[in-house]
C-alpha cells in the first residue's frame, strides 16, 4: 500500500458554510477518481463555535482524522481560528486564509482579545500563507454568504483538479436558485490567486 | 449501482431500506439524528420521531409483531430511555427483523456523558455489530435484519460521531425483493412475557448467545488480515481505522460483531501472535472478555480510556511519540464556546432568572447553554427531563428560605420526552417548584426537529399540536402563565411573581426558534447602537448575544451591533437606559 494520501483542514466558524465547502471538496475528489474520507462535527458545536472538517484523499484512506503535523493543506475561514488550528499543518505545509475576523463570544463581551497582528502571526509561521479576501470577493459576486465558495475557488488553485469537475459538482451539489452567484463566487476566488498553466 | 459519498447516518439509513424496513421510530439525538432524516427520503418506510426513545423501540417491537421489519434508531443516552423494552425484547426475540442503531459520542462533542453501548449488548444478551466506515454501516445494517429473524433476536449496530457524521465511499445494492406478508399472530408463549412464560425463554437467550459465537466464527464479517511477524492487534469499528494506519505490518483481527466475541477465532489468532493489542475506544469491553479467555493481551495499560481514540492519540499510546508539527502554540488563544444565536428566544429568561438570582435546574437542548458566560444562570445539568424533578427534590432539601429560588427550566420537547412524568410528581407530591417551559416551537439542538407540539411529523404532514398550557392545567397546576420571551419587563414580572408564590406554578415562554422558518417570526430589521449616546454602561452586554461586540480597541470603547447578525429581537434595546440603540433602517 502506498503512502500517498494527502490532508486538508477547513477550519472556521459555525455558520460560515465550511461543512457545504468541505462535502463539494470532498464530491470533487470522489469524481476525480480518489478514495475520500471526511469527518465533522455537527451538533452543539455549530452554535457560533469553532468548527472543523477533516477531508483525506489518495488511493486508499483509512482514518478519517488528520494527525496533528500532518496536514498538507489548512484551509482556514477565519484567522483566529487559521492561527488555532496551525499545529495541525505538517512542515512545508500551504495555508490558505480567509482575511475575516469573527470575534469568538469571550472577545466580543470584552473578557479576553482576540490576538494582535494575526495575519502577520500566520505569516510568520508560514511565510507563504495565501490571503483571500473572502468576503470582499463574496460581495462582488452579489452576496456575502458565498464566502465559502469564494475560498474553495481559491483552493481550487492547490489542487490538480480539471476546472469541468469542479463545475460539475458545484451543479449538482448547489441549488439551482443560488448556482449563478455561487459559480461566479468561486471563479473570483479561484482568479484571486497566481495560476499554473497546467491548472487554468 | 455507481458508488457514492455518504455519511454513515445515510448508509444505516440506505442499508435499512434494502433489508425492507417497512416501519422506523426515532427520538432526535446527535449523532444519531440523520439516520431518520435520510430514511424518510425512501417512500417505502413509515418513518417518525417518537416523544423519547423507549416509545420509539416500543414502536419498533409493535412493528416486528406485526411481522415488518423494524429500525430504531438513538444516542447512547437515548439507550439508558429505552433499556426497559430492550432488555424484555431480548427474552421475546423477534418475528420482523429489529434493529436498534445507537450512535456513541466519545469526546462528549453533544453529549453529557461518554457511555458506551457496547455494555449494553451484553447486559441485555443481544447480538452487536460496529461497523469501521460508511460502506460497512450499510452492509452491516443489512445484515442485521437478517441476523435478527435467523437467530430470532434483536441486533444492535454501535456507531459512534466518526462513523454518523464522517464522509466515506458506498456501494449501495438493490433492495431485497421478497419479504414476509405481515399480519396479527398469537403467540402468547414468545409474546406475552410474563413470569412462567419469560422462565421458558431465558434459557432460549442463553443458547442463542452460544450458537451465535459459534456461527461468529465462520463469517466474513470478522476477518483477519494477515501481516508479517508476530504482532498481533484486536480492533473493531473506527478504532480499527487508526490501528491499520499505526501498525501497517501487524495481523489484524478486525471484528465486525463486537457481541457474541468469536471465541474460537480469537484463540487462533491470539496463537500466531507474541504480542497481542486490544485497540478499542472507551471501555475495556473486548479486552476483558479476551483476558478471560486465558490469552494476554495489552490494552488499556496503554490505550487511553477516557476520550476519543485519535491517530495521535493511539500513536503516543504505543510508540512514546509526539506528534511532528510545523508550528505549536506558545500564547493560550480566546476560547470559541458555543453560544445561543443572535434573536435566540432563551436568552431573555436567562437574563431575567441571573437578575432575579434564582437557583437554575436545567437539563438537555440548546438551552443548556444559558450556562455559559455571561448569562451564567443554569446550575445543574443531569438528564432529559431532570429540570423539573431535580427542582422537586432540591426544594424537598434547602431551607424555607432559600425554596423560593429554585427554577426548574425545560424545552418543549424535553418537557415531551421525559418532563412531564416529572411534572407529575411535582403535582401530586405538593411541590412548590416554580418551572419554567422555553416552547420555542421545535427540536432545536438537534438540527430543528418537528416535535408532537410543532404541527408536523417526520414526513411534514400536519399532526394536531400538542397545547401546553392546556396540558399543564389539565394535570392539575393552577397557576399557569403564558409569556413572550421577547418582552422583558413581562418576563421578569411574571417570573418574580411565580418565584413568590408558595405553590406549584408553570410559566411557558413561547416563541420559535429564531432558525425555524416554518414557525419563525418574519425577519425584522437589525438595530444599530447611536454611538453618541452609548454611555458605555455595557448592560447591553450581559445578553451575550453574538450581534454585539465591544469595540475595546477604540479609544472610547462602545458597544457594537453587526448587522449582519442582529435579528432584531430588540431585548437590548429593552435593557439600554441612554436610549442608545434603535432600528437600523439604512
Amino acid at each position: 500500500m502506498t503512502n500517498d494520501v494527502r490532508n486538508i483542514l477547513l477550519a472556521g466558524v459555525g455558520g460560515q458554510g465550511i461543512l457545504l465547502a468541505s462535502e463539494l471538496l470532498a464530491e470533487v475528489l470522489l469524481l476525480a477518481g480518489y478514495d475520500v474520507k471526511k469527518s465533522e462535527i455537527h451538533g452543539m458545536s455549530q452554535r457560533g463555535g469553532s468548527v472543523t472538517s477533516h477531508v483525506r484523499y489518495g488511493s486508499n484512506v483509512l482514518s478519517p482524522l488528520i494527525k496533528q503535523g500532518d496536514a498538507d493543506i489548512l484551509f482556514g475561514f477565519e484567522l483566529l481560528e487559521t492561527y488555532r488550528y496551525l499545529p495541525m499543518l505538517r512542515r512545508g505545509g500551504d495555508v490558505f486564509a480567509n482575511n475575516q475576523s469573527i470575534l469568538p463570544a469571550p472577545v466580543a463581551i470584552g473578557t479576553a482579545e482576540y490576538p494582535h497582528e494575526i495575519q502577520n502571526k500566520i505569516r510568520h509561521a508560514c511565510p507563504d500563507t495565501h490571503f483571500v479576501d473572502g468576503l470582499t470577493l463574496a460581495c462582488q459576486s452579489g452576496h456575502p454568504r458565498t464566502v465559502n465558495m469564494v475560498l474553495l475557488g481559491a483552493l481550487s488553485t492547490a489542487l490538480n483538479i480539471p476546472h469541468t469537475l469542479w463545475n460539475e459538482t458545484i451543479t449538482e451539489k448547489v441549488p439551482q436558485q443560488l448556482l449563478q452567484e455561487n459559480q461566479f463566487a468561486f471563479q473570483l476566488g479561484r482568479n484571486s490567486q497566481a495560476m499554473t498553466p497546467e491548472t487554468i | 449501482m455507481a458508488k457514492r459519498l455518504m455519511s454513515g447516518n445515510a448508509a444505516i439509513a440506505r442499508g435499512a431500506y434494502e433489508a425492507g424496513v417497512k416501519v422506523a421510530s426515532a427520538y432526535p439525538g446527535t449523532p444519531s439524528t440523520e439516520i431518520l432524516e435520510n430514511l424518510i427520503n425512501y417512500l417505502a418506510v413509515d418513518a417518525s420521531w417518537a416523544p423519547n426513545e423507549k416509545v420509539a423501540l416500543e414502536v419498533g417491537i409493535g412493528a416486528s409483531f406485526g411481522g415488518v421489519r423494524a429500525l430504531v434508531t438513538m444516542k447512547h443516552v437515548g439507550v439508558n430511555v429505552a433499556a426497559d423494552p430492550l432488555f424484555t425484547l431480548s427474552y421475546i426475540g423477534v418475528r420482523g427483523g429489529l434493529v436498534l442503531a445507537c450512535a456513541d459520542d466519545p469526546e462528549m462533542h453533544s453529549s453529557q456523558n461518554e457511555q458506551d453501548s457496547r455494555n449494553y449488548a451484553k447486559f441485555a444478551k443481544v447480538p452487536m455489530f460496529e461497523p469501521a466506515d460508511s460502506e460497512e454501516a450499510r452492509a452491516f445494517t443489512r445484515l442485521a435484519f437478517d441476523v435478527s429473524e435467523q437467530f430470532d433476536t434483536p441486533v444492535m449496530l454501535r456507531s459512534n460521531t466518526r462513523i454518523s457524521h464522517g464522509k466515506s465511499i458506498v456501494n449501495p445494492q438493490e433492495p431485497v425483493a421478497e419479504l414476509p406478508q405481515a399480519g396479527l399472530v398469537r403467540d402468547p408463549a414468545k409474546m406475552v412475557m410474563l413470569p412462567a412464560n419469560a422462565r421458558n425463554r431465558h434459557p432460549l437467550v442463553e443458547q442463542r448467545i452460544v450458537d451465535l459465537e459459534a456461527w461468529a466464527c465462520e463469517q466474513p464479517f470478522n476477518r483477519v488480515e494477515t501481516g508479517s511477524g508476530k504482532v498481533g492487534v484486536i480492533t473493531a469499528g473506527i478504532a480499527y481505522q487508526y490501528a491499520r494506519q499505526a501498525l501497517p505490518q501487524a495481523h489484524i483481527l478486525k471484528l465486525g460483531m463486537v457481541y457474541p466475541l468469536p471465541k474460537q477465532l480469537i484463540l487462533d489468532f491470539a496463537a500466531r501472535c507474541d504480542t497481542l493489542y486490544v485497540i478499542e475506544e472507551l471501555d475495556p469491553f473486548i479486552e476483558e472478555q479476551i483476558r478471560a479467555m486465558g490469552i494476554r493481551v495489552i490494552g488499556k495499560e496503554l490505550i487511553p480510556i477516557c476520550g476519543e481514540l485519535t491517530p495521535e492519540r493511539l500513536e503516543t499510546a504505543l510508540f512514546g511519540t509526539k506528534p511532528d508539527a510545523a508550528v505549536i502554540h506558545s500564547e493560550s488563544l480566546p476560547g470559541r464556546p458555543p453560544n445561543m444565536c443572535a434573536g435566540c428566544s432563551h436568552r431573555g429568561v436567562f437574563l431575567t432568572l441571573k437578575r432575579l438570582g434564582a437557583y437554575v435546574t436545567g437539563d438537555i437542548g440548546c438551552y443548556t447553554l444559558g450556562f455559559l458566560p455571561p448569562l451564567s444562570a443554569m446550575d445543574t445539568c443531569v438528564c432529559m427531563g431532570a429540570g423539573i424533578s431535580n427542582a422537586t427534590g432540591l426544594i424537598k432539601a434547602v431551607p424555607e428560605q432559600e425554596r423560593h429560588k429554585v427554577v426548574g427550566v425545560m424545552g418543549d420537547s424535553t418537557f415531551l420526552h421525559t418532563g412531564i412524568n416529572s411534572l407529575i410528581d411535582m403535582i401530586y407530591n405538593g411541590g412548590r417548584g416554580t418551572v419554567i417551559l422555553l416552547d420555542n416551537r421545535i427540536t432545536a439542538m438537534t438540527g430543528r426537529q418537528e416535535n408532537p407540539g410543532s404541527g408536523y411529523t417526520l414526513a411534514g404532514i400536519e399532526s394536531p399540536p400538542i397545547d401546553l398550557q392546556a396540558l399543564c392545567r389539565v394535570l392539575g397546576v393552577k397557576h399557569v402563565q403564558m409569556i413572550d420571551p421577547y418582552d422583558l419587563t413581562q418576563t421578569e414580572q411574571v417570573v418574580q411573581q411565580e418565584m413568590a408564590r408558595p405553590e406549584l406554578s408553570v410559566v411557558i415562554a413561547k416563541r420559535p426558534c429564531i432558525l425555524d422558518r416554518r414557525h419563525g417570526p418574519e425577519p425584522a430589521p437589525p438595530l444599530k447602537v447611536i454611538e453618541e449616546q452609548c454611555s458605555a454602561c455595557k448592560i447591553c452586554m450581559k445578553l451575550g448575544c453574538p450581534a454585539l461586540t465591544w469595540q475595546q480597541e477604540h479609544n472610547t470603547p462602545k458597544a457594537h451591533i453587526d448587522p449582519q447578525l442582529c435579528s432584531g429581537c430588540k431585548l437590548c434595546q429593552q435593557l439600554c437606559k441612554f436610549t442608545a440603540i434603535e432600528v437600523h433602517n439604512d
